[in-house]
């Protein structure tokens, strides 16, 4: 097993993370030839190629509009790709029917930026809702009409990301990092093989942020999860990542473990 | 030379864009049109002035309001506001699914799906362009004089008003959450309940208590047509020139529809500032 020492600064106190890589040899995704443009002129993916296997972190990087949350979003098929193939789990998903699909998303737990939480109803409604993608209708909706059982699930998946006590506040009287929390506990709540995360601490202060990222680390060592997901952050994406992929203009140019990188081998990719 | 803190090649915009041919043309031909249209409509100063002395005539004759008959006025004024109301709460009902219908991108990109999209919004604009009274008229042709002809034209009329501002709204929502819950998997139905339906809530909150206000003064209107309320005693009184009686018809109606826009105000600050659920 790969093992990495990374120093993250930008913190109050720096913080060392010492990463054991679970990587197995299993793809849990597998992305080949993906090409996609918003209308002519706009090519945003060339044809990229790239794998995640179980138990494992990888990181994706570049700069802004180098097609990193157009890759993450086409994975799921939340935008048709123009063209390639997409391997999920044990499934080629890129021509599959829309009933099924949605299965295969529920074992994904996608954690978006701006936390994308359902404002005005409660945390623990919301996290309810990771739920939808295995009990749908009003059971599925909101606290009120779910079971007792799923209840409980949703107040444990809170208490893992420790935000019990705030179940029954409103969404949008969270704060930045509480929100993003209590996003993670939506994915928490999917029982998901695997987190996509496009950029999680993107909008959080670097305490905040810091915070996320080590929940992330400690969720994939302790549940065996596979993580994706993209970041800005070059320290955070070499200590929390068993390896790194970094896009420039829709193509990949960098595919290796991160223990053989260095800050300034990924900070060539921006700019 | 003083240094103006402009950087140099540089010129200063201009305060307006100066209009193209066309452009100058529509605006001459609107401001012509808006002063024909007060011609059209047969504005008069002169016939402002002169009706001031039948205005004075009239309100002395109306005052003081005239007690007499107040429990039958009140009776028929609580039955307005039911029409308002019942009304009202059909038309919310039913505006609902017919908005989720005509919401642009809630529905997927099917052939079936578009011609419930364009039958939707065919019907809310043709609930909408129709005035009430005429729906009223229609109904009373139907279901015959009293209150649920007009309780059935107010409900169309929701329908015709809610509807739209509900897909609006609808349509208008961050597209975050529902992306989330599609990431998850969840249904289109899951996610427009959960996520889309949630976030519209004020908006949904907000347009129906405008209908209630909008349905209460519609309703006194309704009852010159026969289709029930305190409207028919309104006429009666003008008709017979009593206008004391016809004076407390008046301000019944005014304080009914102070009563419900003061209590539509408190409700809507209540529910939008509510525990979640």
């Amino acid at each position: 097993m790969a093992q990495a020492q990374v120093q993250v600064t930008g913190v109050e106190a720096p913080v060392t993370i010492s990463r054991t890589s679970t990587a197995e040899s299993v793809r849990e995704l597998s992305v080949s030839g993906l090409f996609k443009s918003f209308g002519k002129d706009k090519g945003i993916l060339h044809g990229i190629s790239f794998s995640v296997h179980r138990r494992e972190s990888v990181a994706l990087i570049g700069s802004n509009g180098a097609g990193k949350s157009t890759a993450l979003r086409c994975a799921l098929r939340l935008i048709e790709p123009d063209d390639g193939s997409v391997h999920l789990f044990d499934d080629e998903i890129t021509s599959m029917q829309l009933s099924r699909l949605r299965k295969v998303r529920a074992d994904v737990g996608f954690v978006f930026q701006k936390h994308n939480l359902v404002p005005r109803i409660s945390a623990l409604s919301n996290v309810l809702h990771g739920n939808l993608g295995r009990v749908g209708g009003m059971r599925g909706w909101s606290q009120l009409f779910a079971s007792t059982a799923l209840r409980e699930r949703a107040m444990s998946c809170l208490d893992r990301v420790g935000l019990a006590d705030q179940a029954m506040k409103r969404a949008d009287q969270l704060s930045g990092g509480q929100s993003q929390r209590v996003a993670i506990a939506r994915a928490l709540m999917q029982e998901p093989r695997m987190i996509v995360a496009d950029e999680p601490v993107a909008s959080l202060d670097p305490i905040a942020g810091q915070e996320v990222m080590e929940l992330f680390h400690q969720l994939t060592q302790e549940k065996g999860i596979t993580l994706l997901f993209t970041s800005h952050n070059v320290e955070q994406a070499l200590a929390y990542s068993d390896r790194v992929i970094a896009i420039r203009r829709g193509t990949i140019v960098l595919d290796a473990a991160s223990n053989t990188l260095s800050l300034s081998d990924l900070s060539k990719h921006y700019g | 030379m003083a240094d103006t803190g402009r950087p140099r090649g540089e010129e200063l915009p201009g305060r307006f864009k100066r209009p193209g041919v066309f452009q100058f043309c529509a605006y001459v031909l609107l401001v012509g049109f808006v002063i024909l249209s007060f011609q059209g409509a047969g504005w008069s100063f002169s016939a402002i002035l002169f009706g001031g002395p039948a205005m004075a005539d009239f309100l002395s004759r109306a005052w003081p309001p005239s007690m007499e008959r107040l429990p039958q006025l009140s009776a028929a004024l609580l039955e307005t506001f039911q029409m308002a109301l019942a009304g009202t709460i059909i038309g919310v009902v039913v505006s609902l699914p017919l908005a989720v219908l005509a919401a642009k991108g809630l529905s997927r990109h099917t052939p079936i799906s578009r011609i419930f999209y364009s039958s939707s919004r065919l019907l809310i604009a043709f609930f909408r362009t129709v005035p009430d009274l005429v729906w009223a008229l229609v109904f009373v042709i139907t279901v015959g004089l009293g209150p649920f002809a007009g309780t059935l034209a107010i409900a169309v009329d929701t329908v015709g008003f809610c509807g739209r501002f509900f897909a609006e709204s609808m349509e208008d929502v961050e597209k975050g959450p529902s992306e989330a819950l599609t990431a998850a998997g969840a249904s289109k139905l899951d996610t427009i309940f959960c996520a889309v339906v949630p976030a519209a809530m004020p908006s949904f909150i907000t347009t129906s208590l405008f209908a209630l206000e909008k349905a209460t003064r519609s309703s006194v209107v309704l009852g010159l047509v026969g289709a029930g309320g305190i409207g028919i005693e309104l006429k009666v009184a003008m008709d017979f020139f009593d206008y004391q009686l016809a004076m407390t018809i008046i301000l019944m109606i005014f304080v009914l529809v102070l009563c419900v826009e003061r209590l539509g105000s408190i409700a809507r600050n209540r529910i939008l500032e509510g525990t979640p659920r």
